[in-house]
């Protein structure tokens, strides 16, 4: 199906390709279909692409890559939600606010993306009681690409 | 809006699964006690606004900007 994106004019997709937000997102509680299209060769960063709303896109990159030690607990709620039965099935992605000049580019370590690669649902999930914050710098906290 | 006036260890039952009940009130301090099903995210206000509203602030970006991530070793 072609349907209306933000950075990549009109795009086919592959109906299984789709992931489904049950709650939205914050900000954005009316989205619940998103695709991950690449952006760059390296596939490091993806726009988190509504399906519906060609505007709504966020970048988003696996925070493993730029913060080797990020860690928290996922909580019971989401891992019924999203049906998770195997732990290697969950994709972590951080969202990110892109900044010029990069080195001001922030990830969003707060409220992690959980993907069920296995039946393709997601949830942001918001930390409480965390040291995280929604605003750490990819480039000088972590160690960079 | 609907508002209710509540006393200490009163309760406010919403829907057939959700209790909210007054634990304590010290001067402009309320204790809250909420019994929700798990299925239901119980946030501090303020904090999914923070959330909110970084999403929103993520989203504004623009082709420009875009472009820094195929290069962003680059400043």
């Amino acid at each position: 199906m072609n349907i209306h994106t933000k950075f990549f004019g009109e795009v086919d997709i592959k109906e299984e390709s789709i992931i489904e937000f049950p709650n939205g997102l914050p900000g954005f509680e009316q989205e619940t279909r998103f695709v991950l299209l690449d952006i760059d060769e390296q596939s490091i960063y993806h726009s988190l692409q509504s399906v519906e709303q060609a505007e709504v896109a966020l970048i988003v990159t696996n925070p493993y890559l730029f913060f080797r030690d990020y860690e928290f607990i996922l909580d019971d709620n989401t891992v019924n939600l999203l049906d998770i039965q195997n732990s290697e099935d969950v994709v972590i992605l951080s969202v990110l606010t892109l900044k010029d000049p990069f080195k001001d580019t922030s990830a969003n370590l707060q409220a992690p993306i959980v993907l069920n690669s296995k039946n393709n649902k997601a949830k942001q999930v918001i930390l409480k009681d965390t040291e995280y914050e929604t605003k750490h710098h990819i480039i000088s906290n972590g160690k960079g690409v | 809006m609907l508002i209710l006036n509540r006393k200490l260890n009163d309760s406010i039952q919403i829907g057939d699964d959700i209790e909210i009940k007054i634990i304590s009130i010290d001067g402009d301090q309320v204790k809250i006690g909420i019994d929700a099903p798990k299925s239901v995210d119980v946030y501090r206000k303020e904090l999914y606004i923070k959330i909110q509203e970084e999403n929103q602030e993520a989203s504004n970006t623009t082709n420009d900007l875009l472009n820094l991530l195929k290069k962003p070793n680059k400043d």
